[in-house]
């Protein structure tokens, strides 16, 4: 994680679809342009999906950190439209 | 007046228990109406009907209700709003479709697109039995493919550029076949295992992954009486004239071969799949 300035860290394991992506979304949203959020995620459905959400949102995904525990780390740059 | 039933039947009106009552079936394509189309609807259903429609299971609205004496007004009345009445009995019916690639972010193809065509091609085309077409956009098979006579899933055929990969992980975990092995700066994709639904192409944020547009075709699917799960055993399709043969020689096949009253899966299991997969594969190879 040291290769990333990440701004802002998000933990959306405690929720479920469709919130997963709400949660995350909300994170982003706080962030200017440029700057690097961190999303902790449950392995399946929302590392599955959420990544692609944010693609489709614009927004620039730099790398998915498998934390070995079930967990993933979305490393995700927020890009303004 | 002595009733043709067979002649209504092939109008889209259905006879009702109630006697000289007909639901009038119509003609949709691929799920969609217009405004205009839905205005008239509720017009007719109101004047001519009892103030509902059904929704068919394949896609299509039937007004019930309508009384015989109706018919020749309820079908010029439908005119003015661009609504025909659809087909029931031996011939091609509805073809149902998906949203497809325009609307949907995880559709393959533009599934409208090759309803429309389909229904062009083939609609009410008078065959042995029933013939049901189907097009899904993508391997969530929200269509249902494989449950039709002729099933269409879009599909991608992708390959990935090394020199686009920042090898982040998000297709190793995008992948649902575990086609996708990345170790650092090494990625392995197993093309035996891919299923062609695009995952790694629509996540990936690079566009390492590309793909072409594909069909993946189904045959002899079955959901009534029988179920039977279409059979796909061609390779992937890769436009839209090569699908076309191979529907057309589908349907040839049929047309020439199939016994009055029986369903396509069973006139290929009596005329013999070895037989039938050598047609369809010649299609194929055009």
């Amino acid at each position: 994680m040291a290769d990333y300035d990440i701004t802002d860290t998000v933990d959306i394991t405690d929720v479920v679809c469709p919130l997963t992506f709400v949660k995350a979304k909300v994170a982003i949203e706080e962030l200017e342009d440029g700057q690097i959020l961190s999303i902790r995620m449950n392995d399946g459905e929302p590392v599955q999906n959420v990544p692609r959400s944010f693609k489709e949102e614009g927004h620039q995904i730099l790398k998915l950190i498998n934390n070995n525990d079930g967990t993933y780390d979305l490393i995700v740059k927020k890009v303004e439209e | 007046m002595a009733v043709d039933y067979a002649s209504l039947k092939k109008g889209g009106f259905m006879r009702q228990k109630q006697k000289g009552m007909f639901s009038l079936r119509l003609q949709v394509v691929g799920g969609n109406l217009t405004a205009e189309n839905i205005k008239k609807i509720y017009e007719v259903a109101e004047k001519y009907g009892k103030g509902y429609v059904h929704l068919t299971s394949r896609q299509s609205v039937e007004i019930p209700f309508i009384r015989f004496e109706d018919i020749e007004e309820v079908k010029e009345e439908l005119a003015k709003g661009g609504c025909k009445p659809g087909v029931c009995g031996p011939r091609v019916r509805t073809v149902t479709a998906c949203q497809g690639n325009t609307l949907c972010p995880s559709g393959n193809i533009d599934s409208y697109k090759i309803a429309q065509e389909l229904d062009q091609r083939y609609y009410a085309r008078e065959l042995p039995h029933k013939f049901k077409f189907g097009v899904t956009g993508c391997q969530n098979n929200c269509l249902k493919a494989e449950e039709n006579d002729l099933g269409i899933k879009g599909a991608l055929d992708v390959h990935w550029e090394e020199e686009k990969c920042i090898f982040c992980g998000v297709c190793e975990k995008a992948c649902r076949e575990n086609a996708i092995t990345i170790d650092g700066n090494t990625l392995t994709f197993d093309a035996n295992r891919c299923t062609y639904c695009g995952r790694c192409e629509k996540s990936c944020p690079t566009g390492a992954w590309e793909g072409e547009n594909a069909y993946i075709v189904s045959f002899g699917g079955l959901f009534g009486n029988t179920i039977n799960k279409g059979a796909s055993f061609l390779p992937l399709i890769k436009d839209e004239e090569q699908l076309y043969r191979v529907t057309d020689a589908a349907i040839q096949f049929f047309d020439e071969k199939g016994k009055s009253g029986e369903r396509f899966k069973f006139t290929i299991d009596r005329v013999g799949e070895d037989k039938f997969k050598k047609e369809m594969e010649e299609a194929y190879h055009g």
